[in-house]
């Protein structure tokens, strides 16, 4: 079987589905955090995907690699967000004694 | 330095005056009082300059320059002065007694701590009124206009803390205004029609010829001579105007110019504020409201008499007003009872003796009789001022009774002032009254006769007056010690009594002086060839010559017997008490209108526009931010969950849904 673009996308698919859900549902902050990241992996995963098949359907080479280029600026980002996020959430933790995101609603009127 | 710039300082003292009254002095009375009096000195000075030639007319300084855009001509609004006689004569008038009046005060409002802001007042006023004098346009002479208005109202409403004096300054203001909208249109038909707002004499013989010509040319015929130099005589196009004068343009001009009349002179049915305004202190009524401003409505109609004359129906009107105002309120000023009010009236009866002058073509004689009376109404109200000083503020004829011998310098200057209002001869009011009714015999009977049976009623009136206040017993405590008023105040009133007598003697030329310079005015305005009469004053033909001094002498005597040692009023006429009513019909209908009027706007404004429309528009933003906080859960992952769905619905958006 070939392994053809749509196999990638609906990989990304998936894992971005995968971390929005736990975004959504899951109570721990740091689970959340994670599964934030995974989102962020689904992207750079279509990020690479999109590089390489279009650009051997353009132009019958592997040469043209901004879309990979791209996926290090993410993950460079990604990583300094966590370090802010991860620092954010120890100063909570500290405050509130707590990383249940149920706990932590006092955003409201 | 150009002498010329010397004239300016008439405008400028007063104003220097103001402002440093308005801004630095109002507490400080007697730095108040030195700036104000001084500067009114320095006027009269000034002034006396002026009258003498010795300082030339200044050039006009351009204020404000409109091009000419499509059909409409170019507007240049100049301000300059204007020295020729009419306005020197004014001049003196206005600074002369504003001078004497300001040295009265001194004495008058000595024991008022609010003092400075009342030479304040009078300042602004002289500022103003000198405007109004030596204006060269009418926009200018509008500016000033407004002025006084404003500073009559300022010093009417002096004492504000008294409900009926703010309500009279209120009352004079409003009525000014009105009247003023009317001026407004006549300026404005004026230039729309001549092209220029100039009052200039010259200025204003030009567009009496171009709009009178048709007259002018059928009585000297097409080789006639202009007596304008330069000025072809057939002058049929219209320079500059806007629009062809119609005669009934014309006629709508002059009553406009008028209407401004009506409100600064107070003629019927404008008449209502002047004697409220005696609700001001009594230095302001003898200035302001008996003097000068007043005079001004009368002074601005021969400022324009060459265009009044254009219209006869407006000439007719305003000797018909006139006559009117005069008679009417020399009845109501019968049965009045406060001797500021009975000389109020007294002044609405001249200045409608005025108008009708300026409306029997008379304006010498307008003129004339504004000079007399300008002296003895001063002299007059100054005069009752210091009875009232002296009464510690009893304006009740009633509470009065034998000041003659408690205070006689007062007492015989008032008489002064009396006998040449009522025209005793040798006064100066009997030379000036005498001269209106030769205009209005020359006019037309009617007028010659009313005008008589006024000079009747003022004889009645003022010997009412003098025998209920000055003669008899006292009879009230008050009025059997009175204090003789310090030399501040009685100095003024031997001088203006001096004036009163001597004013109208041939060898003094007022008469002589106005004369020549109607004279002259109807010279340029070529009104000479179409009516020879003007050359000479008219006179009083045999019979009718004796009929005024013989109404005045059987008003004095039945006024004496009437109410010699009486104590309560041997008439009693309640229509004349009333004012004919007038003022009640003035509250009912255009107060009590206006006021429902305003409560029907008041509801609109609280229930529709701020109820409805501003509160409801509030109301609506409120309820929807109530009901849309209800998703400000709080909770993160709601957040997340909402945010997803409108992620993907943008999407689902965007590709699926063309």
């Amino acid at each position: 079987m070939e392994i053809t673009l749509n196999h990638y996308l609906a990989v990304a698919a998936m894992l971005f589905v995968i971390g929005l859900m736990g975004v959504i549902m899951r109570r721990n902050l740091l689970i959340i955090y994670m599964s934030l990241e995974m989102m962020l992996q689904a992207a750079n995963l279509t990020f690479v995907a999109f590089s390489r098949f279009y650009s051997y359907h353009e132009t019958r080479s592997y040469n043209h690699i901004d879309g990979q280029v791209f996926v290090f600026f993410v993950i460079t980002v990604a990583a300094a967000e966590v370090a802010v996020g991860l620092a954010l959430i120890v100063a909570l933790y500290r405050l509130k004694e707590t990383t249940q995101v149920q706990n932590l609603t006092t955003l409201k009127f | 330095m150009d002498i010329a710039y010397v004239a300016w300082l008439l405008l400028l003292l007063p104003l220097i005056a103001t402002v440093a009254i308005l801004l630095h002095l109002h507490r400080k009375p007697l730095e108040a009082m030195i700036a104000s009096v001084g500067s009114a000195s320095l006027c009269f000075l000034i002034a006396l300059a002026v009258a003498f030639d010795w300082v030339p007319q200044p050039a006009a300084w351009n204020w404000i320059s409109f091009p000419a855009s499509g059909s409409i001509p170019s507007l240049t609004i100049e301000v300059g002065m204007i020295f020729d006689p009419l306005a020197k004569g004014m001049l003196l008038i206005v600074t002369g007694v504003g001078l004497l009046v300001h040295i009265f005060s001194i004495g008058y409002m000595a024991h008022d701590p609010a003092r400075g802001r009342f030479f304040g007042g009078l300042s602004i006023f002289m500022f103003s009124m000198t405007g109004i004098v030596i204006a060269t346009n009418l926009i200018e002479m509008f500016f000033f206009w407004e002025g006084v208005g404003l500073s009559s109202y300022l010093l009417i409403g002096f004492w504000y803390t008294r409900d009926s004096a703010a309500y009279a300054a209120n009352k004079a203001f409003v009525c000014n205004r009105l009247a003023d909208f009317g001026f407004m249109m006549g300026i404005l038909l004026f230039w729309t029609m001549m092209g220029t707002v100039s009052v200039l004499p010259d200025k204003l013989a030009q567009c009496y010829y171009q709009n009178a010509m048709p007259q002018v040319h059928s009585i000297l015929g097409d080789q006639g001579e202009s007596p304008v130099p330069g000025s072809p005589l057939p002058l049929f196009a219209h320079e500059g105007g806007l629009v062809q004068g119609s005669p009934y343009l014309l006629t709508f001009m002059v009553l406009g110019l008028f209407a401004g009349c009506m409100g600064k002179s107070a003629m019927f049915p404008f008449h209502v504020w002047l004697p409220d305004a005696m609700e001001g202190p009594t230095p302001v009524s003898a200035l302001i409201h008996a003097a000068t401003m007043v005079a001004a409505g009368v002074y601005m109609l021969c400022r324009v008499y060459p265009l009044l004359i254009l219209s006869d129906f407006g000439m007719d009107f305003i000797a018909f007003i006139g006559c009117l105002t005069a008679v009417g309120a020399a009845l109501i000023a019968v049965q009045q009872n406060d001797i500021k009010r009975i000389l109020a009236y007294s002044t609405l009866s001249q200045l409608g003796y005025m108008v009708m002058a300026v409306g029997c073509y008379g304006p010498a004689a307008a003129m004339f009789h504004l000079t007399t009376h300008a002296f003895f109404k001063a002299l007059l109200f100054l005069a009752a001022g210091s009875v009232i000083h002296a009464l510690h503020e009893e304006q009740d004829i009633w509470k009065m009774g034998g000041l003659f011998k408690k205070i006689p310098l007062t007492a015989w200057t008032f008489g002064i002032g009396l006998l040449a209002l009522i025209g005793c001869p040798f006064l100066s009011g009997f030379y000036s009254k005498d001269l209106i009714l030769a205009f209005a015999y020359a006019q037309h009977p009617f007028f010659f006769w009313v005008g008589s049976f006024t000079a009747f009623l003022t004889a009645f009136y003022m010997t009412r007056l003098y025998v209920i206040a000055f003669l008899g017993p006292a009879r009230t405590p008050a009025a059997e010690h009175p204090h003789e008023s310090p030399s501040v105040m009685t100095v003024p009133l031997v001088i203006l009594a001096v004036c009163s007598i001597i004013a109208g003697w041939s060898f003094i030329g007022i008469r002589n002086y106005y004369h020549a310079w109607a004279v002259n005015l109807l010279h340029t305005t070529g009104q000479m060839p179409l009516t020879g009469q003007y050359i000479s004053l008219p006179e009083l033909p045999g019979f009718y010559g004796y009929v005024p001094l013989a109404l005045v002498v059987s008003g004095v005597l039945a006024s004496y017997y009437l109410y010699r040692n009486r104590s309560t009023d041997s008439l009693d006429l309640q229509i004349l008490a009333q004012k004919f009513y007038i003022d009640d019909f003035y509250d009912r209908s255009l107060v009590g209108g206006q006021q429902r009027a305003a409560n029907l706007f008041s509801w609109l404004d609280n229930w529709v526009l701020d109820g409805f429309i501003l509160r409801g528009a509030a109301y609506v933003t409120v309820g929807v931010g109530e009901i849309l906080r209800l998703f400000q859960t709080g909770s993160l992952q709601t957040y997340a969950f909402l945010f997803s769905l409108g992620g993907a619905a943008v999407i689902y958006f965007a590709l699926f849904a063309h």
